[in-house]
């Protein structure tokens, strides 16, 4: 008995900047999820930049094949491994971490994480062998050869042993009683993202396992409607598993860089079930222009059952900001409505990356998410530009760039090692966040104008004479979205010199502490109440949330009237 | 604290026990859209009509 | 403790809830309430609602049933690909297909009138992208959408694919003429 407790003493290490207990084979799978996450990071943004020269039309990079492959690739890198090998890690971390107790069977959470690096590894030696050009849709019936489904099949295993992993871990947790009362709120968001994973992974396989059998002639048929349908419950779901993990990820860095506790644990939660029982349904917005479903179908589902998963987004967009200021409030900053937000610390990047994330997120990718999933407006975007503007805003700005703020604070927690270039750190979530809110809204303007997606030359040179002329402020928006890609790419790139470069050769930390405090202490109950009275006053959050308030419901109403213009149909 | 305080004595309410409950909002979390969303879809689409 | 820590309060679910959160919950619920009304109403007054009948074809049954159409209804061939262009009656049914890389045949509509349309695809799936009206429908082998079209304006429209459909799928264009 006394053996086996020092032996688990030993593999445990509490961090001297935040006192957080780490269990060294969480640590280690953490920090392998990490890295692969910023390796598929890498690759798949300079696809992302080879893409976005290409559609720039005066300089139209690439030919047409290479296009389609790099296409693919991009997507498959940055959507599927970088965010899910990252998802992975912030699964072990609110977990292990958080909770203080030992991961459950590391052994399976390596086999998990060996069978996703196969997978992304093998996906992108099939793509870029160029007989793979699919897109990471892959609609049936067009065929990819079957390594490619197979690889995405491995890859979608090894997630799911991930997130088993993690319901493991809370067993664990409870068990051995590392935690008293209920989850913290961080753990509860990841939760969240866990079980979406679930219904994602599962939907992934009813879908990709009879296409891997049909594309080695063991299946006769994949009827395309139904791959569509179903495909999407994966596809879509995905997304809302970066929302859930995003949105905690948010409400921690609230808690380390201010201490912040959420503004109502009841509501905070209560949003995150409505993420739970409602966020997947909406995959049918991806169906609102497809022959043989019902309206009935596409209006219940598109709505999220009465838009409660997106009330529940609004909710979370208050809370978070909300929390902060009530932490501001409670340490002194009260003058005013904004005082709390200017004295933020805007030169630290986990800040500025966590607060660019979430107005973007709300602003670009909410407002225009919900509007476009109405059914009938749909009709006017459906797979033009202004789709992938839109996603660029919620999983690039909104996901991608949280999930950057919060390494800069791993990093020397995980590895113990110190950030280095730290000047160029400070602007890089401001590089990445603009050049990004850039290339969504360049695209998203193109869109309008009916640009298509996934498309090589919108010139049509080669129909030999059959052309569509588009305006030329389409070729405009591309040539601007062009040059923001440069910016968001620089910006992409930096982060990624930062972070490996801080692996390599930042300052090794040991066990001596940071000059500076790495985690703020948690707002204590005085604090809270010696704000005036009320103790979660936030005027200045509530100022902010009907500004946001006013433009979606401007947004909103503007395309009904757009779309109230073109031709009738019925 | 004393015995009054709602926060802290008292049988656990009912959304409590749910949300404190991984495995019953996983089930939840599967089943709901698996019903709402593929088994309506795919009735849907089974449904269509020769011509 | 903050959010990474347990709850402060064991029994949580019975804290009060702060005025101006409850206040923004109210509004987004009320403004959900009006997002999810708005689809219903618009099937209600609105004149761009996507009609979803739907049948199950095949490749070969839907070339032939377009086909005979542009059999019915040719008017003259014309462009670089000569393609017919079929102008059916005011009112009536329109057939064209989506195939590798190809919009067929050419339509001619007369402006103001309603035509009922039948769109499938002969292989893989296409995006149909009527421009610059701004119409975007999936196309879908094995099915046959059917819905009802209404011009509003005269002149030359083009048909952009816009689902992937492979290699040539930036070659993919078709016509749909309006006149008065
Ligand atoms: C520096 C980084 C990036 C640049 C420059 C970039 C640029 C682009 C451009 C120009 C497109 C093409 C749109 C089209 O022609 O249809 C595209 C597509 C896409 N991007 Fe990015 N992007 C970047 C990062 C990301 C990230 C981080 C994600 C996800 C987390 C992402 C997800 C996607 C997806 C899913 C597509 C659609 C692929 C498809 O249609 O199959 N991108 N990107
Ligand atoms: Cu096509
Ligand atoms: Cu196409």
């Amino acid at each position: 008995m006394v053996n086996t407790t020092q032996m688990l003493n030993k593999v445990f290490r509490t961090c001297p900047d935040t006192g957080l207990t780490f269990h060294g084979p969480a640590e280690n799978l953490i920090k392998a999820n990490a890295v692969a996450a910023v390796v598929f990071l890498l690759v798949g943004g300079i696809f992302g930049l080879l893409v976005g020269l290409t559609r720039w039309q005066a300089v139209h990079l690439l030919g047409a094949e290479d296009f389609y492959m790099v296409l693919t690739a991009h997507g498959l890198n940055v959507l599927i491994f970088w965010m899910i090998f990252f998802e992975i890690a912030v699964l072990y971390f609110c977990s292990s971490v958080l909770l203080g107790c030992r991961i459950a069977t590391p052994r399976w959470a390596w086999a998990g994480f060996v069978l996703m690096v196969v997978g992304a590894i093998m996906n992108n030696v099939v793509v870029l062998q160029g007989n793979a050009s699919v897109m990471m849709t892959s609609y049936a019936p067009m065929e990819a050869p079957p390594l490619f489904y197979l690889s995405l099949i491995l890859f979608a295993v090894g997630a799911l042993i991930g997130c088993f992993v993690f319901f493991g871990t809370l067993v664990v947790a409870k068990n051995d009683r590392t935690y008293e009362g209920s989850l913290p709120l961080v753990t509860f968001g990841a939760m969240t993202a866990a079980i979406i994973a679930v219904f994602t992974i599962v939907s992934g396989a009813i879908i990709l396992i009879p296409t891997f059998l049909w594309s080695v002639g063991i299946v006769g048929e994949i009827d395309a409607l139904a791959y569509r349908l179903i495909w999407w419950a994966f596809g879509h779901s995905s997304q809302q598993i970066n929302v859930a993990a995003h949105v905690s990820v948010w409400y921690a860095i609230a808690a380390i860089l201010f201490g912040a506790r959420p503004l109502s644990e009841k509501v905070s939660r209560t949003a995150f079930l409505m993420y739970i029982l409602f966020l997947q349904i909406a995959s049918a917005h991806h169906l609102l222009v497809d022959p043989g479903v019902s309206s009935n179908f596409k209006m219940f589902n598109t709505s999220y059952a009465m838009y409660l998963a997106v009330m529940a987004s609004m909710v979370h967009g208050l809370t978070v900001p909300g929390s902060i200021e009530a932490a501001q409030r409670a340490k002194g900053h009260r003058a005013g409505l904004f005082t709390w937000l200017r004295k933020a610390p805007w030169g630290n990047p986990t800040f500025s990356g966590m607060f660019i994330s979430l107005v973007g997120f709300g602003f670009l990718g909410g407002i225009t998410g919900v509007v476009m999933g109405a059914e009938q407006i749909n009709l006017l975007i459906h797979n033009t530009l202004y789709v992938p503007g839109h996603f660029h805003a919620t999983v690039v700005v909104g996901s991608t760039l949280a999930f950057m703020a919060l390494t800069y604070w791993l990093v020397p927690v995980l590895f113990r090692r110190e950030i280095i270039f730290k000047g160029l750190a400070r602007w890089q979530p401001y590089l990445f966040g603009l050049g990004m809110s850039g290339v969504s809204l360049f695209l998203m303007g193109a869109g309008t104008l009916g640009v298509p997606r996934r498309h090589w030359d919108i010139g049509f040179a080669g129909t030999g004479g059959i052309t569509h002329e588009f305006p030329a402020a389409a070729y405009t928006m591309l040539a601007l979205n062009g040059m923001s890609v440069i910016v968001a790419v620089i910006g992409g790139a930096a982060f990624c010199v930062i972070i490996v470069g801080s692996l390599l050769f930042g300052r090794k930390l040991g066990d001596q502490k940071m000059d500076v405090p790495w985690i703020a202490a948690p707002v204590t109950e005085e604090e809270y109440n010696a704000n005036g009275g009320s103790a979660f006053a936030i005027p200045g959050t509530v100022v902010l949330a009907m500004i946001f308030f006013i433009s979606f419901a401007l947004y909103y109403f503007i395309n009904w009237k757009y779309l109230a213009e073109t031709w009738g149909i019925s | 604290m004393s015995e009054q305080d709602p926060g802290e004595s008292g049988p656990v309410p009912m959304m409590q026990k749910l949300l404190d409950n991984p495995f019953l909002l996983l089930f939840i979390g599967v089943a709901s859209p698996a019903l709402l969303y593929l088994v309506w879809g795919i009735m849907e689409i089974v449904t269509i009509p020769v011509k | 403790m903050s959010s990474l820590s347990p709850p402060v309060k064991k029994l949580w679910w019975n804290e009060p809830i702060h005025k101006s959160e409850l206040l923004w919950i109210s509004l987004v619920f009320v403004w959900g309430l009006v997002m999810t009304f708005m689809m219903p109403y618009w099937h209600v007054v609105g004149k761009q609602n996507l009609g979803t009948e739907t049948y199950k074809t095949t490749p070969a049954d839907f070339q032939q049933a377009t086909q005979a159409f542009v059999d019915k209804f040719t008017v003259r061939n014309e462009g670089p690909r000569n393609h017919p262009v079929v102008a059916p009656p005011a009112g009536g049914d329109v057939y064209m297909l989506g195939r590798l890389w190809d919009w067929w045949p050419i339509v001619q509509l007369k402006k103001g009138e309603t035509y009922r349309f039948h769109l499938s695809s002969l292989d893989w799936q296409h995006g149909f992208s009527l421009q610059p009206a701004n119409i975007n429908i999936q196309v879908v082998p094995n099915y046959e959408h059917v819905f009802s079209l209404t011009p509003t304006e005269a002149g030359e429209y083009s048909v952009i694919c816009n689902e992937y459909c492979g290699i040539g799928h930036h070659l993919m264009i078709g016509k749909i003429l309006v006149v008065e």
